[in-house]
């Protein structure tokens, strides 16, 4: 809620320019660079590094899907890994089993996801709070233990997994498979960023924040709680459906192991760091959990969960609205500061 | 037949350890209505910190009584420092706290104790007792200080004044302040006593399941389903459910699915619980006014 008033507000408020020029043209000012930072960054970085921005890409993209379930809706997933994972494995199987093309994968994981997600959006109508986080947590514990299952193995792969080609770059383009990749993936984070823009900032968006901030008020103004509430969890786990089915074709090998417990908490780590209820801390939080455990990971095997951990409590002591709520109060600062 | 009854036997077992961690769990949420996501994680480091002293050669029952008593301390300062300040906070502020606990006891056991795998010594006996062929002298001997720490709990809590001072606060804090309670110093007690249990559960597990720091993700699994089958708010309630969820696992793991899916027997049971009866066995049901 704080994130949507503050937002109209202070527009309200502050003159809308800054500097002598409007807002509108300083917004799409800075998203232009912003876009073609991105597109030209697979040029510029080793080809490893291209690997790691692609894997930022694909967790923004994760983080936006939580962000809708856990921070416009207000239900807590501990077990946003599980979803991921079925993307990934969609992904693998039709690649591996039916020769299908990448890119094709990806809209079918999405819906099997959305599947799963709507199915299990069902029971969670009747848990809040502690009880969904604990379901959501039983799911992503459980999760490598089903994805062994000896019965599903000559789909999945049992413990070995499945390993997939990496697709090379289409119409003779003279760039490697990672690069092309990159670019991809960034397509495909767009679409997604469009469409996850588009549905919160209309009726849907406030529907969702209604239910979250007060389910009974939001009933008596006639939203339509339960399917909101059950397709704010199918929309959230297509999101990272689709994520997952690009993780898959990107890391090139799905097994069971990697989608453990800590991969959902790694999730909620990021919407954690980046803002709760914030469209643009979807890449902040994808930053951290994809670099910070990169520079850790040299003081130890351990260090990086230790970090995690402290920065958690950090955050939400000290700023629980995340990064993204942090470069929003400096940004009105500055506006402030320049205005009188 | 034998083969039923030692699967059963050793179900009763470790479901007095779920017993004994859904027992902790219960305790935070009587109180508080939080439900610890770190308690697991919580008993391992009290199991490595027993571990510690055990190589360092103290015997075993005094390393025990003063795990216990590191691990209530423990667990009282977690709450003063760490839970308090998030105490009213938004229920995700809440269990993102939980969370962390749970990721920094993971990692710095990790980082101190290694993630190689520990043996831990059982203070019972090799050889099963009074000649049983059915269950060995560890699974008897966990079974009874399951039990002993539940009469422990149980004369504590109905016969002394601190006993019914946290009872009150429990069922109302803000009339017990009035009558001159610290209800956050109970809160705290509250908090010390679950993290003892717990490091009772710990150290009665680690010489099944072996000491690392990943040991308990499914305990506390089968914990919350155990709390959760017996009603989370009633401590008999969870005693129950641990030894029920004990034996349905074991028998439905030797029986019906075998031991891959075991985890997914906690998920269903805890999905299943909170659909058709979230009030569990014992527990009270709760009518909210809008």
């Amino acid at each position: 809620m704080t994130a949507l008033t503050t937002k109209a507000t202070t527009a309200d408020l502050v003159a809308s320019r800054f500097a002598g020029m409007p807002l509108r043209a300083w917004k799409v000012i800075g998203f232009t660079m912003l876009l073609a930072g991105a597109v030209a960054l697979p040029f510029l970085v080793s080809n490893y590094r291209v690997f790691q921005f692609n894997l930022v890409l694909i967790y923004a993209i994760v983080l936006l899907g939580l962000n809708i379930l856990t921070g416009y809706n207000g239900q807590i997933s501990l077990g946003h890994g599980a979803f991921y994972a079925i993307g990934a494995y969609s992904a693998a199987i039709l690649m591996d089993h039916f020769n299908w093309p990448y890119w094709a994968t990806l809209p079918i994981a999405g819906l099997v996801c959305f599947c799963f997600g709507f199915l299990f959006g069902l029971p969670a109508l009747r848990l809040r709070g502690h009880y969904l986080a604990l379901a959501t947590f039983a799911l992503a514990v459980a999760m490598p233990q089903i994805l062994k299952y000896k019965h599903i193995e000559q789909w999945t792969g049992g413990v070995q997994g499945i390993v997939i080609m990496k697709p090379a770059a289409p119409f003779g383009l003279k760039i490697t498979p990672d690069q092309w990749l990159y670019l991809f993936t960034l397509a495909v984070l767009l679409l997604a960023f469009a469409a996850g823009w588009n549905l919160l900032r209309g009726r849907v968006g406030r529907a969702l924040v209604a239910i979250r901030d007060h389910p009974v008020a939001a009933e008596a103004m006639g939203v339509h709680s339960a399917l909101y509430k059950t397709l704010a969890f199918g929309v959230s786990a297509l999101f990272t459906g689709v994520a997952g089915a690009l993780g898959a074709i990107v890391v090139q090998f799905v097994a069971p192991d990697s989608f453990a417990a800590g991969l959902s908490i790694n999730f909620l780590i990021g919407i954690v760091i980046g803002g709760v209820a914030s469209i643009s801390g979807a890449f902040y939080g994808a930053l951290f959990i994809q670099f910070v455990p990169n520079f850790a990971d040299q003081i130890s095997k351990a260090a990086p969960w230790a970090i995690y951990g402290v920065f958690l409590l950090a955050f939400v002591y000290v700023m629980p609205t995340g990064v993204a709520g942090f470069v929003r109060l400096a940004w009105n600062r500055i506006r402030r500061a320049s205005g009188k | 037949m034998e083969a039923f009854l030692h699967q059963l036997f050793s179900g009763l077992a470790s479901g007095g350890i779920y017993a004994s961690l859904a027992l902790a769990l219960v305790m935070i949420y009587q109180s508080t209505n939080h439900i610890n996501f770190a308690q697991g994680e919580m008993a391992m480091f009290s199991t490595y910190l027993a571990w510690s002293m055990i190589n360092s050669g103290m015997p075993y029952w005094w390393a025990f009584l003063l795990t216990v008593i590191v691990s209530f301390v423990t667990g009282i300062i977690i709450e003063r420092i760490i839970i308090r300040p998030v105490e009213h906070a938004p229920v995700l502020s809440i269990i993102t706290v939980f969370v962390a606990l749970l990721v920094i006891f993971n990692s710095v056991a990790g980082w101190v104790f290694t993630y190689t795998i520990k043996t831990f010594p059982s203070p019972f006996p090799q050889q099963p007792l009074f000649g049983n062929r059915y269950i060995s002298s560890h699974e008897l001997g966990s079974i009874g200080i399951t039990l002993l720490v539940l009469v422990a709990l149980f004369l504590f809590f109905r016969f002394t004044p601190l006993g019914l001072a946290m009872r009150a606060v429990a069922q109302n804090p803000l009339s017990s302040r009035l009558v001159g309670i610290r209800v956050g110093w109970m809160l705290a007690l509250g908090w010390g006593l679950a993290a003892a249990v717990g490091a009772v559960a710990g150290m009665l597990v680690a010489p099944i399941v072996y000491l690392e720091p990943n040991m308990m993700s499914g305990v506390l699994l089968y914990a919350f389903a155990a709390a959760l089958v017996g009603g989370i708010d009633n401590p008999f309630g969870a005693v129950v459910g641990g030894f029920m969820v004990g034996v349905l696992e074991n028998l439905i793991g030797a029986y019906v699915i075998g031991t891959e899916l075991k985890l997914t027997v906690a998920l269903v049971l805890i999905v299943g619980v909170l659909l058709f009866k979230p009030s569990g066995m014992f527990g009270k049901v709760f009518v909210s006014r809008v």
